[in-house]
């Protein structure tokens, strides 16, 4: 093993996941398959923090969902920390669990409204046989609970009663509490108000310098992205087309999907956004049960040129600081 | 700049099972005709229901509109009858929801609802609506116009939808377009197309606009003033250009600091506002801010400051000089 797979954490390899389609009414016939990740690979290295961005449909949740294994891969190859992991056994999936944890967008569909913060909290303990009695599982959970900024006291409180922070709070503990290495942070901020927003990225940094963590962090939201990830994947209808450290993508993008979302991002700075050229992507995301030939983009690219309506550009490195884009007219 | 709509200390209370709760408290402004106001605050800060109230749309059990005055066109509209206020709904103040999907009948077809405000307001009939119909969602850039009134909103995308419900808010050459929260629902390439669009088509028809968001970068990109809200008060009162380069309100500097941005330094630290957001039913005494407030007197404790002009057009409901 080379020095840089020895980093590596996590690395996916032309991974797809199709949905089949079933049409009709008494006899289901296959009307075809929903390619919400095709053929995507990327790596994430030891501590690091990378982005996935995109739209809506774009299928940067199932692809954390196949890292997590809640999703099985159609094709392709997911290994972590070298160790093939794509169709895992049931004890090494369990034994997984302990490895990557994950933190759900939504505070409120995410933690069971009839079990106590301190049941939430402490259940994974229980079921990996990580405690034992009592007294040291409290202590366990009263001592998570402080790492997220949450009074221990409250433990015994039922979820109703937090905030959509503080419940994402508990969210957070609930994930820590096996002591992961790697977490899959699903639009952890998304739901929260811009004042709470920040609160809870500063705490996802603070537990990421505190534990070592690594984390896939998924969003929407550029400048959120921005601010968290050492580097940062763009995905467009189910295919990865920009992969680049965070400098360089938000800097010099080079694929015009890249270039349009980040222009349709308004700068909280009037005299900022007065200066800024303005370039809107027309048209809207086409349906992934039937996805325009060629390059998935070419409908609403400014840029397309006859190549791109037959033949989809491949993932190639741009320059030596790994900067990767798939389009053919750079 | 004419004055198109005035608010004076409009009052909204909800009654709860938790006893009564201040959605909205006394709060006053302005609107010049072929303006954008950005109206920006968190969930729960009486944003919308400030906006609601204009048209008296606030359901009544559990709200009630307890005090104030909103003069349009010479009179109050708070106390105008059923039929007045039907007349100036959709026809010279429109409203523009969030949810674009909840938000349209989901049994009528898209034909049937742009065309209504023609045939209530305009009186046309329905030959002629629908033509008028037509040439709307063509202004909204719905490609296939004719054949789409046809279809129902669930055969439209989301970024469709909201195209719709512009369309439907424009239809009368409306004096003033409220929209609320008009593109939290929709992806951002979506949101940037609609909001230049709408920009657009208010400053063709010399329309005001209210926009109603949580999102501090929308404010700065579209709006020309901001009134900034916390707790169903307005807290801080200036130009868009003045509120981002010169915030006062202590929470208007801590929303500032605690947003990322796009062209920031990344190796500093957030620096978020501690504690939550207050709940309506149980508010502070004094200054709703001051729990959470790093600027706080013993005065704040005790009682809520007023609004108070400290330049030209900027005023802040705060004791301290930041």
């Amino acid at each position: 093993m080379s020095d840089k797979e020895k980093n590596i954490l996590l690395e996916v390899k032309a991974v797809s996941k199709f949905f089949p389609v079933h049409g009709g009414f008494i006899f289901k016939r296959k009307l075809g398959d929903i390619k919400a990740v095709d053929r995507v690979s990327f790596h994430i290295k030891k501590g690091e923090t990378l982005g996935l961005v995109g739209e809506s449909g774009c299928g940067k949740t199932t692809t954390g969902r196949l890292i997590l294994n809640l999703e099985e891969a159609s094709h392709g190859i997911i290994t972590f920390d070298g160790k093939d992991i794509t169709h895992p056994g049931k004890k090494e999936n369990r034994a997984l669990k302990k490895e990557m944890q994950v933190i759900f967008q939504d505070p409120f569909g995410s933690l069971n409204p009839r079990m106590t913060v301190r049941e939430i909290v402490g259940q994974p303990l229980i079921i990996h046989h990580m405690t034992t009695g009592k007294a040291e599982f409290k202590q366990k959970v009263d001592h998570l609970l402080e790492i997220v900024g949450l009074n221990p006291g409250m433990a015994d409180r039922y979820p109703h009663e937090f905030s959509g922070g503080q419940r994402q709070r508990i969210g957070i503990a609930r994930a820590l509490s096996l002591k992961p290495r790697f977490i899959v942070c699903d639009e952890p901020v998304s739901a929260l108000d811009v004042s709470i927003q920040a609160q809870i990225i500063n705490l996802l940094e603070q537990l990421q310098e505190d534990f070592g963590l690594t984390y896939l962090f998924i969003a929407h939201d550029l400048a959120v992205v921005r601010h968290i990830s050492d580097r940062i994947a763009v995905m467009y209808l189910g295919n990865i087309v920009e992969v680049a450290s965070r400098a360089d993508l938000y800097n010099h993008p080079c694929h015009p999907y890249t270039r349009g979302l980040l222009s349709a991002v308004p700068i909280p700075d009037p005299e900022v956004e007065a200066k800024r050229e303005q370039f809107v992507i027309q048209g809207e995301v086409p349906s992934l049960m039937n996805p325009p030939d060629g390059c998935k983009f070419h409908p609403r690219c400014p840029r397309a040129i006859p190549i791109c309506y037959e033949q989809s550009p491949s993932l190639l490195q741009q320059t030596d600081a790994g900067h990767w884009a798939a389009c053919h007219n750079i | 700049m004419a004055k198109l709509l005035s608010v004076n200390n409009l009052s909204v209370h909800f009654s709860t099972g938790n006893g009564v709760v201040k959605a909205v408290d006394q709060i006053s402004y302005e609107l010049n005709t072929g303006e954008t106001l950005g109206i920006v605050g968190e969930s729960g800060c009486g944003k919308s229901v400030s906006a609601l109230s204009l048209l008296r749309l606030i359901p009544n059990p559990p709200g009630k509109i307890v005090d104030g005055e909103i003069l349009f066109e010479g009179r109050d509209l708070l106390k105008a009858s059923k039929e007045e206020i039907c007349d100036i709904r959709g026809n010279k103040i429109a409203m523009i929801f969030q949810e674009p999907m909840t938000s349209l009948n989901p049994v009528l077809t898209i034909g049937q609802q742009v065309a209504e405000p023609f045939m209530v307001h305009q009186q046309m009939k329905k030959k002629q609506a629908a033509a008028e119909a037509v040439k709307a969602l063509k202004k909204v850039h719905i490609p296939d116009s004719g054949k789409r009134l046809a279809d129902y909103p669930h055969q439209f995308s989301g970024g469709m939808r909201q195209r719709a419900m512009i369309a439907m808010g424009l239809t009368c050459a409306p004096k003033i377009i409220i929209a609320d929260e008009p593109t939290t629902a929709l992806d951002v390439t979506i949101q940037a197309q609609l909001l230049t669009l709408m920009k657009q088509l208010t400053i063709d028809t010399g329309a005001a606009l209210i926009i109603i968001t949580h999102n501090l970068g929308i404010i700065a990109r579209y709006a020309d003033r901001v009134n900034v809200m916390y707790a169903g008060k307005i807290v801080e009162k200036a130009s868009a250009a003045d509120l981002y380069k010169y915030p006062k309100h202590p929470y208007a500097i801590g929303l500032m600091a605690s947003v990322p941005k796009l062209d920031q330094d990344v190796k500093t630290r957030l620096q978020p506002i501690e504690g939550q957001p207050p709940d309506l039913a149980d508010l502070p005494e004094g200054c709703a801010f001051h729990p959470r407030c790093r600027y706080k007197i013993e005065q704040c404790r005790v009682s809520a400051p007023s609004l108070r002009t400290i330049s030209d057009d900027h005023e802040i409901a705060c004791w301290v000089d930041v």
